[in-house]
Protein backbone atom coordinates (compact mmCIF):
# COMPACT_ATOMS: atom_id res chain seq x y z
CA UNK A 1 0.00 0.00 0.00
CA UNK A 2 2.70 2.48 -0.88
CA UNK A 3 2.01 5.84 -2.42
CA UNK A 4 2.89 4.44 -5.81
CA UNK A 5 -0.45 2.73 -5.87
CA UNK A 6 -2.37 5.83 -6.90
CA UNK A 7 -0.02 6.52 -9.79
CA UNK A 8 -0.23 2.96 -11.03
CA UNK A 9 -3.96 3.32 -11.32
CA UNK A 10 -4.04 2.71 -15.07
CA UNK A 11 -1.36 0.07 -15.06
CA UNK A 12 -2.75 -2.74 -13.02
CA UNK A 13 -3.20 -5.38 -15.64
CA UNK A 14 -6.29 -7.55 -15.70
CA UNK A 15 -8.86 -7.03 -12.99
CA UNK A 16 -9.03 -9.42 -10.02
CA UNK A 17 -12.15 -11.07 -11.43
CA UNK A 18 -10.41 -11.87 -14.72
CA UNK A 19 -7.40 -13.25 -12.89
CA UNK A 20 -9.68 -15.25 -10.62
CA UNK A 21 -11.44 -16.88 -13.55
CA UNK A 22 -8.14 -17.57 -15.31
CA UNK A 23 -6.48 -19.25 -12.34
CA UNK A 24 -9.61 -21.13 -11.27
CA UNK A 25 -9.96 -22.58 -14.76
CA UNK A 26 -6.25 -23.40 -14.81
CA UNK A 27 -6.51 -25.16 -11.44
CA UNK A 28 -9.57 -27.12 -12.47
CA UNK A 29 -7.86 -28.16 -15.69
CA UNK A 30 -4.75 -29.30 -13.83
CA UNK A 31 -6.83 -31.22 -11.31
CA UNK A 32 -8.75 -32.93 -14.08
CA UNK A 33 -5.57 -33.91 -15.94
CA UNK A 34 -3.91 -35.06 -12.73
CA UNK A 35 -6.84 -37.10 -11.49
CA UNK A 36 -7.72 -38.70 -14.81
CA UNK A 37 -4.51 -39.14 -16.73
CA UNK A 38 -1.62 -38.68 -14.28
CA UNK A 39 0.44 -36.88 -16.92
CA UNK A 40 2.01 -34.50 -14.45
CA UNK A 41 4.19 -36.83 -12.39
CA UNK A 42 7.43 -35.55 -13.94
CA UNK A 43 6.45 -31.94 -13.25
CA UNK A 44 5.64 -32.96 -9.70
CA UNK A 45 9.01 -34.58 -9.12
CA UNK A 46 10.75 -31.51 -10.59
CA UNK A 47 8.82 -29.16 -8.30
CA UNK A 48 9.46 -31.48 -5.37
CA UNK A 49 13.13 -30.56 -5.58
CA UNK A 50 12.12 -27.03 -4.54
CA UNK A 51 9.98 -28.17 -1.65
CA UNK A 52 12.03 -31.11 -0.38
CA UNK A 53 14.67 -28.95 1.39
CA UNK A 54 11.94 -27.22 3.42
CA UNK A 55 10.40 -30.55 4.31
CA UNK A 56 13.74 -32.06 5.26
CA UNK A 57 14.35 -29.05 7.47
CA UNK A 58 10.94 -29.46 9.09
CA UNK A 59 11.64 -33.08 9.99
CA UNK A 60 14.98 -32.11 11.56
CA UNK A 61 13.67 -31.40 15.11
CA UNK A 62 11.99 -34.81 15.30
CA UNK A 63 15.07 -36.54 13.95
CA UNK A 64 17.36 -34.69 16.36
CA UNK A 65 15.09 -35.68 19.23
CA UNK A 66 15.30 -39.28 18.07
CA UNK A 67 19.07 -39.13 17.81
CA UNK A 68 19.38 -37.47 21.20
CA UNK A 69 17.37 -40.36 22.64
CA UNK A 70 19.80 -42.79 21.05
CA UNK A 71 22.75 -40.89 22.45
CA UNK A 72 21.56 -41.27 26.03
CA UNK A 73 20.97 -45.02 25.86
CA UNK A 74 22.52 -46.70 28.91
CA UNK A 75 24.90 -49.60 28.71
CA UNK A 76 22.54 -51.74 30.84
CA UNK A 77 19.71 -51.16 28.39
CA UNK A 78 21.94 -52.09 25.47
CA UNK A 79 23.14 -55.28 27.16
CA UNK A 80 19.57 -56.29 27.90
CA UNK A 81 18.40 -55.53 24.39
CA UNK A 82 21.36 -57.41 23.00
CA UNK A 83 20.61 -60.53 25.01
CA UNK A 84 16.93 -60.31 24.01
CA UNK A 85 17.91 -60.04 20.37
CA UNK A 86 20.33 -62.96 20.73
CA UNK A 87 17.58 -65.14 22.19
CA UNK A 88 15.23 -64.06 19.42
CA UNK A 89 17.92 -64.84 16.88
CA UNK A 90 18.46 -68.36 18.28
CA UNK A 91 14.75 -69.03 18.19
CA UNK A 92 14.47 -67.67 14.66
CA UNK A 93 17.48 -69.67 13.52
CA UNK A 94 15.87 -72.88 14.75
CA UNK A 95 12.62 -72.00 12.96
CA UNK A 96 14.53 -71.00 9.85
CA UNK A 97 16.33 -74.35 9.59
CA UNK A 98 12.92 -76.00 9.84
CA UNK A 99 11.63 -73.64 7.17
CA UNK A 100 14.42 -74.58 4.80
CA UNK A 101 13.64 -78.26 5.06
CA UNK A 102 9.95 -77.47 4.65
CA UNK A 103 10.70 -75.35 1.60
CA UNK A 104 12.63 -78.20 0.03
CA UNK A 105 9.84 -80.58 0.82
CA UNK A 106 7.30 -78.17 -0.62
CA UNK A 107 9.35 -77.72 -3.76
CA UNK A 108 9.67 -81.46 -4.14
CA UNK A 109 5.94 -82.00 -3.75
CA UNK A 110 5.12 -79.18 -6.12
CA UNK A 111 7.44 -80.81 -8.62
CA UNK A 112 5.60 -84.06 -8.18
CA UNK A 113 2.27 -82.34 -8.72
CA UNK A 114 3.73 -80.22 -11.58
CA UNK A 115 2.57 -77.00 -9.93
CA UNK A 116 4.54 -73.78 -10.60
CA UNK A 117 7.14 -72.97 -7.97
CA UNK A 118 6.63 -70.27 -5.41
CA UNK A 119 9.25 -67.74 -6.29
CA UNK A 120 11.25 -65.66 -3.88
CA UNK A 121 11.54 -61.92 -3.70
CA UNK A 122 14.24 -59.58 -2.55
CA UNK A 123 13.84 -56.66 -0.19
CA UNK A 124 15.57 -53.40 0.58
CA UNK A 125 15.09 -51.46 3.77
CA UNK A 126 14.10 -47.82 3.92
CA UNK A 127 13.47 -45.31 6.66
CA UNK A 128 10.29 -43.31 7.07
CA UNK A 129 10.94 -39.62 6.48
CA UNK A 130 7.57 -38.30 7.58
CA UNK A 131 3.87 -38.91 7.37
CA UNK A 132 1.99 -36.79 4.90
CA UNK A 133 0.50 -33.60 6.38
CA UNK A 134 -2.92 -34.12 4.94
CA UNK A 135 -5.67 -35.17 7.25
CA UNK A 136 -7.52 -36.88 4.42
CA UNK A 137 -4.76 -39.32 3.66
CA UNK A 138 -2.86 -42.16 5.22
CA UNK A 139 0.40 -41.97 3.42
CA UNK A 140 4.07 -42.03 4.31
CA UNK A 141 7.17 -40.79 2.60
CA UNK A 142 10.20 -43.05 2.79
CA UNK A 143 13.81 -42.24 2.02
CA UNK A 144 14.34 -44.44 -1.03
CA UNK A 145 13.29 -43.31 -4.47
CA UNK A 146 14.03 -43.70 -8.12
CA UNK A 147 17.76 -43.67 -7.32
CA UNK A 148 17.32 -47.04 -5.55
CA UNK A 149 15.16 -48.56 -8.30
CA UNK A 150 11.96 -48.22 -6.31
CA UNK A 151 8.97 -48.60 -8.60
CA UNK A 152 5.29 -47.83 -8.37
CA UNK A 153 3.28 -50.78 -7.10
CA UNK A 154 5.98 -52.38 -5.01
CA UNK A 155 4.88 -53.74 -1.66
CA UNK A 156 6.09 -52.28 1.63
CA UNK A 157 6.12 -54.35 4.80
CA UNK A 158 7.72 -54.47 8.22
CA UNK A 159 8.70 -57.49 10.29
CA UNK A 160 5.06 -58.22 11.21
CA UNK A 161 3.17 -57.82 7.97
CA UNK A 162 2.07 -55.66 5.07
CA UNK A 163 2.24 -51.90 5.62
CA UNK A 164 1.27 -50.57 2.21
CA UNK A 165 2.20 -50.04 -1.37
CA UNK A 166 4.38 -47.56 -3.25
CA UNK A 167 2.15 -45.19 -5.16
CA UNK A 168 4.47 -42.41 -6.24
CA UNK A 169 8.22 -42.25 -6.79
CA UNK A 170 10.29 -39.10 -6.44
CA UNK A 171 14.02 -38.87 -7.22
CA UNK A 172 15.14 -39.49 -3.63
CA UNK A 173 12.02 -40.61 -1.84
CA UNK A 174 8.77 -42.35 -2.50
CA UNK A 175 5.23 -42.25 -1.25
CA UNK A 176 3.68 -45.26 0.46
CA UNK A 177 -0.09 -45.58 0.63
CA UNK A 178 -0.91 -47.42 3.85
CA UNK A 179 -3.36 -50.31 3.82
CA UNK A 180 -5.53 -48.25 6.18
CA UNK A 181 -6.09 -45.61 3.47
CA UNK A 182 -9.72 -45.32 2.54
CA UNK A 183 -10.72 -47.91 -0.07
CA UNK A 184 -7.24 -49.37 -0.38
CA UNK A 185 -7.83 -53.04 -1.13
CA UNK A 186 -5.67 -56.06 -0.34
CA UNK A 187 -6.74 -59.52 -1.51
CA UNK A 188 -6.45 -61.83 1.48
CA UNK A 189 -7.15 -65.33 2.64
CA UNK A 190 -8.10 -66.64 6.08
CA UNK A 191 -5.35 -68.79 7.57
CA UNK A 192 -7.84 -71.01 9.41
CA UNK A 193 -9.98 -72.13 6.50
CA UNK A 194 -8.53 -70.59 3.36
CA UNK A 195 -11.55 -68.37 2.69
CA UNK A 196 -10.62 -65.76 0.07
CA UNK A 197 -11.76 -62.18 0.44
CA UNK A 198 -10.60 -58.60 0.15
CA UNK A 199 -9.77 -56.30 3.03
CA UNK A 200 -10.34 -52.55 2.66
CA UNK A 201 -8.91 -49.61 4.56
CA UNK A 202 -11.32 -47.62 6.70
CA UNK A 203 -9.59 -44.28 6.14
CA UNK A 204 -10.58 -42.39 9.24
CA UNK A 205 -9.20 -44.86 11.78
CA UNK A 206 -6.28 -47.27 11.83
CA UNK A 207 -8.64 -50.10 11.01
CA UNK A 208 -9.53 -52.32 8.11
CA UNK A 209 -12.84 -53.83 7.18
CA UNK A 210 -14.03 -56.88 5.29
CA UNK A 211 -16.88 -55.86 3.04
CA UNK A 212 -19.38 -58.01 1.20
CA UNK A 213 -19.03 -61.01 3.49
CA UNK A 214 -22.34 -62.85 3.87
CA UNK A 215 -23.75 -62.98 7.40
CA UNK A 216 -23.31 -66.73 7.39
CA UNK A 217 -19.63 -66.73 6.38
CA UNK A 218 -17.25 -68.69 8.58
CA UNK A 219 -15.23 -65.96 10.28
CA UNK A 220 -14.34 -65.77 13.95
CA UNK A 221 -12.74 -63.20 16.18
CA UNK A 222 -8.97 -63.56 16.13
CA UNK A 223 -8.79 -65.00 12.64
CA UNK A 224 -5.59 -64.01 10.87
CA UNK A 225 -5.72 -62.78 7.28
CA UNK A 226 -2.72 -63.32 5.01
CA UNK A 227 -2.25 -62.14 1.44
CA UNK A 228 -3.64 -64.59 -1.07
CA UNK A 229 -1.24 -63.63 -3.85
CA UNK A 230 -3.78 -64.08 -6.62
CA UNK A 231 -3.57 -60.39 -7.54
CA UNK A 232 0.06 -60.50 -8.65
CA UNK A 233 0.88 -57.41 -6.56
CA UNK A 234 1.23 -58.82 -3.07
CA UNK A 235 3.27 -62.01 -2.64
CA UNK A 236 1.27 -64.84 -1.04
CA UNK A 237 1.28 -65.71 2.63
CA UNK A 238 2.26 -62.41 4.27
CA UNK A 239 0.20 -61.52 7.36
CA UNK A 240 -2.08 -58.51 6.89
CA UNK A 241 -4.67 -58.22 9.64
CA UNK A 242 -6.52 -59.85 12.45
CA UNK A 243 -10.30 -59.91 12.90
CA UNK A 244 -11.29 -58.05 16.06
CA UNK A 245 -15.01 -57.44 15.77
CA UNK A 246 -17.87 -59.08 13.90
CA UNK A 247 -21.40 -57.68 13.81
CA UNK A 248 -23.94 -60.01 12.28
CA UNK A 249 -27.17 -58.14 11.83
CA UNK A 250 -29.85 -60.02 9.95
CA UNK A 251 -31.25 -56.70 8.69
CA UNK A 252 -28.24 -56.24 6.44
CA UNK A 253 -27.12 -58.62 3.73
CA UNK A 254 -23.48 -58.43 4.80
CA UNK A 255 -21.73 -58.84 8.11
CA UNK A 256 -19.74 -55.87 9.42
CA UNK A 257 -16.26 -57.15 10.15
CA UNK A 258 -13.55 -54.96 11.61
CA UNK A 259 -9.89 -55.92 11.49
CA UNK A 260 -6.71 -54.44 12.89
CA UNK A 261 -3.52 -54.43 10.83
CA UNK A 262 -0.83 -56.76 12.17
CA UNK A 263 2.04 -54.63 10.95
CA UNK A 264 3.01 -51.53 12.89
CA UNK A 265 1.38 -49.34 10.27
CA UNK A 266 1.60 -46.27 12.48
CA UNK A 267 4.62 -47.19 14.56
CA UNK A 268 7.86 -48.33 12.96
CA UNK A 269 10.60 -46.25 11.42
CA UNK A 270 12.25 -48.98 9.34
CA UNK A 271 10.35 -50.61 6.51
CA UNK A 272 11.14 -53.18 3.84
CA UNK A 273 10.39 -52.63 0.15
CA UNK A 274 9.84 -55.89 -1.71
CA UNK A 275 11.05 -56.05 -5.27
CA UNK A 276 11.48 -58.57 -8.07
CA UNK A 277 8.08 -60.08 -7.56
CA UNK A 278 7.33 -62.44 -10.44
CA UNK A 279 4.71 -61.15 -12.86
CA UNK A 280 1.49 -63.08 -13.13
CA UNK A 281 1.17 -65.32 -16.16
CA UNK A 282 -0.80 -63.66 -18.92
CA UNK A 283 -4.48 -64.18 -18.49
CA UNK A 284 -6.21 -66.28 -21.14
CA UNK A 285 -8.94 -63.76 -21.76
CA UNK A 286 -10.64 -65.46 -24.66
CA UNK A 287 -11.28 -68.68 -22.81
CA UNK A 288 -12.97 -67.09 -19.81
CA UNK A 289 -16.69 -66.60 -19.69
CA UNK A 290 -17.59 -62.90 -19.73
CA UNK A 291 -17.53 -61.14 -16.38
CA UNK A 292 -14.87 -63.22 -14.61
CA UNK A 293 -11.93 -61.49 -16.21
CA UNK A 294 -12.11 -58.59 -13.76
CA UNK A 295 -11.68 -60.69 -10.63
CA UNK A 296 -7.94 -60.26 -10.37
CA UNK A 297 -8.08 -56.50 -10.75
CA UNK A 298 -8.13 -55.71 -7.09
CA UNK A 299 -4.56 -54.96 -6.12
CA UNK A 300 -4.44 -51.51 -4.62
CA UNK A 301 -6.46 -48.41 -5.19
CA UNK A 302 -4.36 -46.75 -7.82
CA UNK B 1 -4.50 -1.34 23.01
CA UNK B 2 -3.35 0.78 20.17
CA UNK B 3 -2.99 -2.34 18.01
CA UNK B 4 -6.74 -2.85 18.03
CA UNK B 5 -7.42 0.56 16.61
CA UNK B 6 -7.91 0.99 12.86
CA UNK B 7 -4.69 0.95 10.97
CA UNK B 8 -2.65 4.10 11.29
CA UNK B 9 -0.63 5.48 8.37
CA UNK B 10 2.59 4.36 9.97
CA UNK B 11 1.97 0.68 9.30
CA UNK B 12 1.54 1.35 5.63
CA UNK B 13 5.23 1.22 5.05
CA UNK B 14 6.69 -0.54 2.03
CA UNK B 15 7.69 -4.12 2.68
CA UNK B 16 10.72 -5.63 1.07
CA UNK B 17 10.20 -8.55 -1.28
CA UNK B 18 12.67 -10.61 0.70
CA UNK B 19 10.52 -10.24 3.78
CA UNK B 20 7.48 -11.56 1.88
CA UNK B 21 9.38 -14.50 0.39
CA UNK B 22 10.91 -15.48 3.72
CA UNK B 23 7.54 -15.30 5.48
CA UNK B 24 6.02 -17.64 2.87
CA UNK B 25 8.93 -20.07 3.18
CA UNK B 26 8.58 -20.07 6.97
CA UNK B 27 4.86 -20.75 6.56
CA UNK B 28 5.62 -23.72 4.28
CA UNK B 29 8.09 -24.92 6.90
CA UNK B 30 5.52 -24.64 9.70
CA UNK B 31 2.99 -26.58 7.62
CA UNK B 32 5.54 -29.33 7.07
CA UNK B 33 6.34 -29.84 10.77
CA UNK B 34 5.44 -33.35 11.95
CA UNK B 35 1.81 -32.75 12.90
CA UNK B 36 -0.17 -35.89 13.56
CA UNK B 37 -3.63 -37.00 14.60
CA UNK B 38 -5.72 -34.28 16.23
CA UNK B 39 -2.87 -31.81 16.03
CA UNK B 40 -3.01 -32.22 12.28
CA UNK B 41 -6.75 -31.49 12.32
CA UNK B 42 -6.19 -28.41 14.48
CA UNK B 43 -3.16 -27.23 12.53
CA UNK B 44 -3.79 -23.75 11.14
CA UNK B 45 -2.88 -23.37 7.50
CA UNK B 46 0.07 -21.04 7.94
CA UNK B 47 0.58 -20.62 4.21
CA UNK B 48 -3.02 -19.49 3.74
CA UNK B 49 -2.66 -17.08 6.67
CA UNK B 50 0.50 -15.49 5.34
CA UNK B 51 -0.83 -15.29 1.79
CA UNK B 52 -4.02 -13.66 3.01
CA UNK B 53 -2.03 -11.16 5.06
CA UNK B 54 0.05 -10.10 2.06
CA UNK B 55 -2.96 -10.07 -0.26
CA UNK B 56 -4.78 -7.66 2.03
CA UNK B 57 -1.78 -5.50 2.91
CA UNK B 58 0.15 -5.41 -0.36
CA UNK B 59 -2.51 -6.32 -2.93
CA UNK B 60 -0.51 -4.82 -5.78
CA UNK B 61 2.49 -7.04 -5.25
CA UNK B 62 1.03 -10.23 -3.81
CA UNK B 63 -2.12 -11.24 -5.59
CA UNK B 64 -3.90 -14.09 -7.20
CA UNK B 65 -1.04 -15.25 -9.42
CA UNK B 66 1.48 -15.50 -6.62
CA UNK B 67 -1.05 -17.26 -4.40
CA UNK B 68 -1.71 -19.76 -7.15
CA UNK B 69 2.02 -20.44 -7.47
CA UNK B 70 2.35 -20.91 -3.74
CA UNK B 71 -0.64 -23.24 -3.89
CA UNK B 72 1.15 -25.35 -6.48
CA UNK B 73 4.13 -25.66 -4.14
CA UNK B 74 1.77 -26.64 -1.33
CA UNK B 75 0.25 -29.26 -3.63
CA UNK B 76 3.66 -30.78 -4.22
CA UNK B 77 4.50 -30.64 -0.52
CA UNK B 78 1.25 -32.31 0.52
CA UNK B 79 1.10 -34.59 -2.53
CA UNK B 80 -2.47 -33.50 -3.01
CA UNK B 81 -4.05 -33.28 -6.43
CA UNK B 82 -2.22 -30.82 -8.69
CA UNK B 83 -4.20 -27.60 -8.39
CA UNK B 84 -6.19 -28.43 -5.28
CA UNK B 85 -4.38 -26.06 -2.95
CA UNK B 86 -3.84 -23.72 -5.89
CA UNK B 87 -7.57 -23.41 -6.45
CA UNK B 88 -8.24 -22.82 -2.76
CA UNK B 89 -5.49 -20.19 -2.48
CA UNK B 90 -6.70 -18.48 -5.66
CA UNK B 91 -10.10 -17.95 -4.05
CA UNK B 92 -8.39 -16.89 -0.82
CA UNK B 93 -6.34 -14.28 -2.67
CA UNK B 94 -9.37 -13.05 -4.55
CA UNK B 95 -11.21 -12.59 -1.27
CA UNK B 96 -8.21 -10.79 0.18
CA UNK B 97 -7.68 -8.49 -2.80
CA UNK B 98 -11.36 -7.60 -3.12
CA UNK B 99 -11.85 -7.00 0.59
CA UNK B 100 -8.52 -5.34 1.32
CA UNK B 101 -9.90 -1.78 1.57
CA UNK B 102 -12.65 -2.87 3.89
CA UNK B 103 -10.27 -4.88 6.05
CA UNK B 104 -7.94 -1.94 6.44
CA UNK B 105 -10.80 0.17 7.75
CA UNK B 106 -11.58 -2.39 10.42
CA UNK B 107 -9.87 -3.11 13.71
CA UNK B 108 -8.50 -6.56 14.35
CA UNK B 109 -11.67 -7.92 15.92
CA UNK B 110 -13.80 -6.93 12.95
CA UNK B 111 -11.11 -8.17 10.59
CA UNK B 112 -11.25 -11.57 12.25
CA UNK B 113 -14.91 -12.07 11.41
CA UNK B 114 -14.27 -11.13 7.77
CA UNK B 115 -11.25 -13.40 7.62
CA UNK B 116 -13.30 -16.31 8.97
CA UNK B 117 -15.52 -16.08 5.91
CA UNK B 118 -12.55 -16.13 3.54
CA UNK B 119 -10.97 -19.09 5.32
CA UNK B 120 -14.29 -20.94 5.38
CA UNK B 121 -14.49 -20.53 1.61
CA UNK B 122 -10.89 -21.74 1.17
CA UNK B 123 -11.30 -24.78 3.40
CA UNK B 124 -14.74 -25.52 1.98
CA UNK B 125 -13.46 -25.56 -1.60
CA UNK B 126 -10.52 -27.79 -0.69
CA UNK B 127 -12.80 -30.24 1.11
CA UNK B 128 -15.34 -30.10 -1.72
CA UNK B 129 -12.73 -31.03 -4.31
CA UNK B 130 -11.57 -33.87 -2.10
CA UNK B 131 -15.13 -35.06 -1.66
CA UNK B 132 -15.78 -34.98 -5.39
CA UNK B 133 -12.60 -36.85 -6.26
CA UNK B 134 -12.37 -39.37 -3.43
CA UNK B 135 -15.99 -39.63 -2.37
CA UNK B 136 -15.79 -39.07 1.37
CA UNK B 137 -15.54 -36.22 3.87
CA UNK B 138 -13.63 -35.70 7.08
CA UNK B 139 -15.36 -33.03 9.07
CA UNK B 140 -12.48 -32.59 11.49
CA UNK B 141 -10.58 -31.00 8.60
CA UNK B 142 -12.76 -27.90 8.89
CA UNK B 143 -11.48 -27.27 12.43
CA UNK B 144 -8.29 -25.91 10.88
CA UNK B 145 -10.38 -23.06 9.49
CA UNK B 146 -11.19 -21.89 13.02
CA UNK B 147 -7.63 -22.13 14.33
CA UNK B 148 -6.36 -20.28 11.27
CA UNK B 149 -8.86 -17.50 11.94
CA UNK B 150 -7.83 -17.30 15.59
CA UNK B 151 -4.23 -16.79 14.49
CA UNK B 152 -5.12 -13.83 12.26
CA UNK B 153 -4.86 -11.21 15.01
CA UNK B 154 -1.55 -12.47 16.52
CA UNK B 155 -0.07 -12.72 13.03
CA UNK B 156 -1.17 -9.21 12.11
CA UNK B 157 0.28 -7.79 15.32
CA UNK B 158 3.52 -9.67 14.81
CA UNK B 159 3.97 -8.53 11.21
CA UNK B 160 3.03 -4.98 12.18
CA UNK B 161 5.65 -4.99 14.94
CA UNK B 162 8.27 -6.45 12.61
CA UNK B 163 7.58 -3.88 9.93
CA UNK B 164 7.75 -1.12 12.49
CA UNK B 165 11.03 -2.45 13.82
CA UNK B 166 12.44 -2.40 10.29
CA UNK B 167 11.33 1.19 9.91
CA UNK B 168 13.09 2.26 13.08
CA UNK B 169 16.32 0.58 12.03
CA UNK B 170 16.25 2.43 8.73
Amino acid sequence: MSNAQTFQFFNRGPSPAVRLVFFVVLSLLLMFVDARYRYLESARSTLSMLVTPIQQLATMPGRLWHQAGEFFVTQGGLVEENSNLRQQHDRDAALLSQLQSLQQENQHMRNLLTLPQRSEFSAQSAEILYAERDIFKRKLLIGKGADSQVKIGQVVMDDMGIVGQITRVYPWMSEVTLITEKDHAVPVQLVRNGLRTIVFGAGDTSQLSLRYMPVSSDIQNGDVLVTSGIDGVYPPGIPVAKVVKIERDAAYPFARITCLPLAGVDRNRQLLILSDLPPLPAMPVAELPPGTGKDAKTGGNE
Amino acid sequence: MSYLSPSTPEIQRPVSNIFIVISVLIALFLNALPWEGWWLALRPDFVALVMLYWCTHTPLRVGIGLSWTTGMLADVADASLFGQHALAYTLLAFGGVVLHRRLQMFDLRQQTTQVLGIFALTYGVYALVHWQVNGYMMWSYLLGCLTSTLLWAPLSIMFMAMRRARMERE
